[in-house]
């Protein structure tokens, strides 16, 4: 009798010790918190930055053959292997949430870090939140300037922000100009009057007139306007050469709408966010061909850059779709992040804002057409952080295809605007 | 510039009678009942819906789905009535007031759980492309909607004016205490109208929909604006509203177009508080 206990209790404690060892076994995890609206108006978007951001741990923690940071290996190799793990949290869309969340997110689940939020108003207020608390915030999804004007200690910004889009829209003419051979003059600025399109609005005027080009009409309207028959009327009276316009995606839908009804041809349209929206083409479909829109990540990069033809064959496996420019742009702060934390050998929050301020990602390290990654000391901005321009353009599979930098265009660009009449 | 301006009135106009439209489903509510339909343009939405699905699932062009549009929303607003707002007629003020509004933030959240927030258009049907006229250019399905709009509201003044119910339904909104002494079963007239008014503005998503985008907070603007049509115009008054839609969709655009379009709205909401300021039962109003 007594042997057969004795038996049960070996049995029993070698039972114990085979499930308790890959728990032994296992890596240290390193929490790091992603804040993405994931419900409510913009939930599609927030999902789209999700995949790219859950896409970004695999590789950093598996093994793959990429030239990516810390893809070759598994883990973080100076944290003993360490695996990232993401801890999301849902801010609605809303400024508010993303507060509470992002404190929710240190103060409870002890994430060491931060990713998000896409919106620019929602990573202001979350940011304020870590920098309150002292965890580095690392975002390449926001494009509002004012996010690195606020020299935060902890906040790092991957991606370009408005005031390089809307620089690089007057480059784009200047290179137009020398490239045609032709005068472009004058500007009409159309932009919606949230923080996004107003301070849009305030770069593109103040380039304008270092750019020498004359403003000859500049709007202002709301996003959720009925009907916009009279901001076109006042631009289309103005005769401007290029309109630029920076909207949301009702808006853009409804100007192009407006602008199709009005049979209004400037020479072209170059537009920011609404206009490159998931929604904008199954809801315009061929009426949104051949407009400019400013843009970080273009599926036809792959030509010139194979990484993002890999990594995009990693993201339509793992999702079963091509990757977009959200999930392309939320990408990237994962591996900043990670090669951070491996250069610091910790996750102490003044070792990684060390460790980020002397990033230097090489150029052929990222899926975008930039020099690389490197901090601005004061702001913290990426310095080499660049847009390029895509146009819609029809074909087997109407697509955004890079026209600008002129040395990375897929194809070239279709300028001036075609009529809208006599369009196949 | 001339035939900017020209141009400029021709939209106004256009947008105009889509306002009117809109307005007298409300006005009609309002005067009748005397509570305010907060749910209002998420009625239009379902309109907009119900056309969009009319056409995807069974091809019927948009212009056919109208008088769908029309008896869908007179059974929904009867139902409304019937099941939600008169079980809280009796009720405090407040409760009247909130009611609709629940019944509002229902309907678009409703609409987002099984159409997602998507934002989707019509593809180009029967009506659709610009005539030129000199160098004005008129949007077919606009036009088409601001005829229909003009028929819808002709047709609903003749009602009232001319059938024995329509007359009841005037009476009510003169005087309930009176109409009720002259054997007009008021809560009939109440349901019949909360009916009529939700038909109109189902109607109207109908005509919308052929060229307007449409998605679940697609009523919001277009329900504050119709808000302000209705006070303008005179509470119950289906002749004003008709009149003060096309003066809110004229003020809007030539507003935006001689000053700032970023203004627009805002001198359609100053026109309307100064008009209630000289004159506070709206233009006419009794």
């Amino acid at each position: 009798m007594a042997s057969k206990h004795f038996v049960r209790i070996v049995l029993s404690l070698l039972l114990v010790l085979v499930f308790s060892f890959p728990v032994y076994a296992q890596q240290k995890v390193i929490k790091i918190g992603a804040v993405y609206p994931l419900t409510g108006n913009i939930a599609s978007t927030g999902l789209d930055c999700r995949r790219g951001v859950d896409l970004a741990v695999d590789i950093i923690n598996g093994k793959y053959d990429l030239d990516l940071p810390l893809a070759k290996t598994e883990g973080i190799p100076n944290l003993g292997g360490a695996k990232l793990e993401i801890v999301y949290a849902d801010t609605k869309g809303d400024p508010k949430n993303g507060m509470s969340e992002a404190e929710r997110l240190v103060s409870q689940e002890k994430v060491v870090a931060m990713i998000g939020a896409y919106q620019s108003s929602v990573t202001k207020t979350a940011s304020q939140a870590t920098e309150r608390l002292k965890i580095p915030y690392v975002c390449s999804d926001s494009s509002s300037p004012t996010l690195t004007e606020r020299n935060f200690k902890y906040f790092f910004r991957v991606s370009p922000h408005d005031d390089i889009f809307a620089k690089d829209q007057f480059n784009f003419l200047k290179d137009l100009e020398k490239k045609t051979g032709k005068k472009i003059n004058t500007v009409a600025l159309l932009y919606e009057n949230t923080e996004f399109g107003s301070n849009v609005g305030k770069s593109e005027e103040k380039y304008a007139k270092e750019f020498g080009y004359k403003v000859v009409a500049n709007v202002t309207y709301a996003a959720n306007a009925t009907d916009v028959a009279s901001e076109v009327g006042t631009i289309v009276k103005s005769k401007p050469d290029v309109v630029m316009h920076a909207s949301y995606i009702t808006d853009a839908i409804l100007f192009t709408k407006t602008f199709k009804e009005m049979n209004f041809v400037p020479k072209g349209f170059l537009t920011m966010a609404g206009y490159i929206e998931p929604g904008y083409l199954p809801a315009v479909k061929a009426d949104g061909n051949f407009f400019i829109v400013r843009s970080t990540f273009a599926l036809d990069l792959a030509k010139k850059k194979p990484l993002v033809g890999k990594v995009n064959a990693l993201f339509k496996k793992k999702y079963g779709m091509d990757m977009s420019e959200n999930a392309a742009r939320s990408f990237m702060a994962p591996f900043v992040l990670a090669d951070a934390l491996n250069r610091a050998k910790s996750t102490d929050a003044e070792a990684v804002v060390k460790a980020l301020l002397e990033t230097n990602i090489p150029g052929n390290q990222v899926i975008y057409p930039w020099k690389g990654i490197k901090f601005d000391p004061k702001s913290h901005q990426n310095i080499y952080a660049q847009g390029t321009l895509v146009q819609i353009l029809p074909g087997s599979q109407q697509e955004y295809v890079t026209v600008w930098p002129f040395d990375s265009a897929a194809k070239n660009v279709v300028w001036p605007f075609p009529n809208w009449k006599g369009r196949k | 510039m001339e035939e900017q301006l020209l141009q400029q009135i021709v939209n106004g106009l256009l947008i105009g009678f889509m306002y009117s439209l809109i307005a007298i489903g409300l006005t009609l509510i309002w005067g009748v009942m005397n509570i305010v339909n907060f749910a209002h343009g998420d009625m239009l939405m379902i309109g907009m819906f119900t056309s969009f699905w009319l056409f995807t699932l069974y091809g019927v062009d948009p212009l056919f789905s109208i008088p769908v549009c029309f008896v869908l929303l007179f059974v929904m607003g009867t139902l409304i009535y019937r099941f939600i707002v008169s079980k809280v007629m009796k009720g405090p003020m407040l409760a009247q007031v909130v009611v609709t509004f629940g019944v509002s933030i229902f309907l678009s959240n409703l609409a987002v759980y099984f159409w997602t927030p998507d934002f989707r258009l019509l593809p180009p049907t029967m009506l659709d492309g610009t005539w030129e006229i000199g160098d004005i250019i008129l949007s077919i399905p606009k036009v088409v909607a601001s005829i229909g709009s003009v028929i819808v509201s002709l047709c609903i003044f003749f009602y009232l004016k001319k059938t024995k119910t329509g007359k009841a339904i005037l009476a009510t909104e003169m005087d309930r205490e009176s109409a009720l002494l002259m054997g007009i079963n008021t809560d009939r007239i109440n349901s019949l109208s909360f009916g009529i008014g939700s038909a109109l503005v189902g109607a109207a998503g109908g005509f919308l929909s052929t060229y307007y985008y449409i998605y679940p907070q697609v009523g919001g603007l277009f329900g504050t604006i119709s808000f302000c049509v209705v006070a303008l115009g005179g509470f119950g008054s289906i002749e004003g509203a008709f009149i003060a839609g096309i003066l809110v969709g004229l003020t809007q655009t030539l507003g935006g177009y001689f000053f700032d379009p970023s203004y627009k709205y805002a001198i359609v909401f100053g026109i309307y508080l100064i008009t209630i300021w000289i004159r506070p039962q709206g233009l006419l109003g009794w």
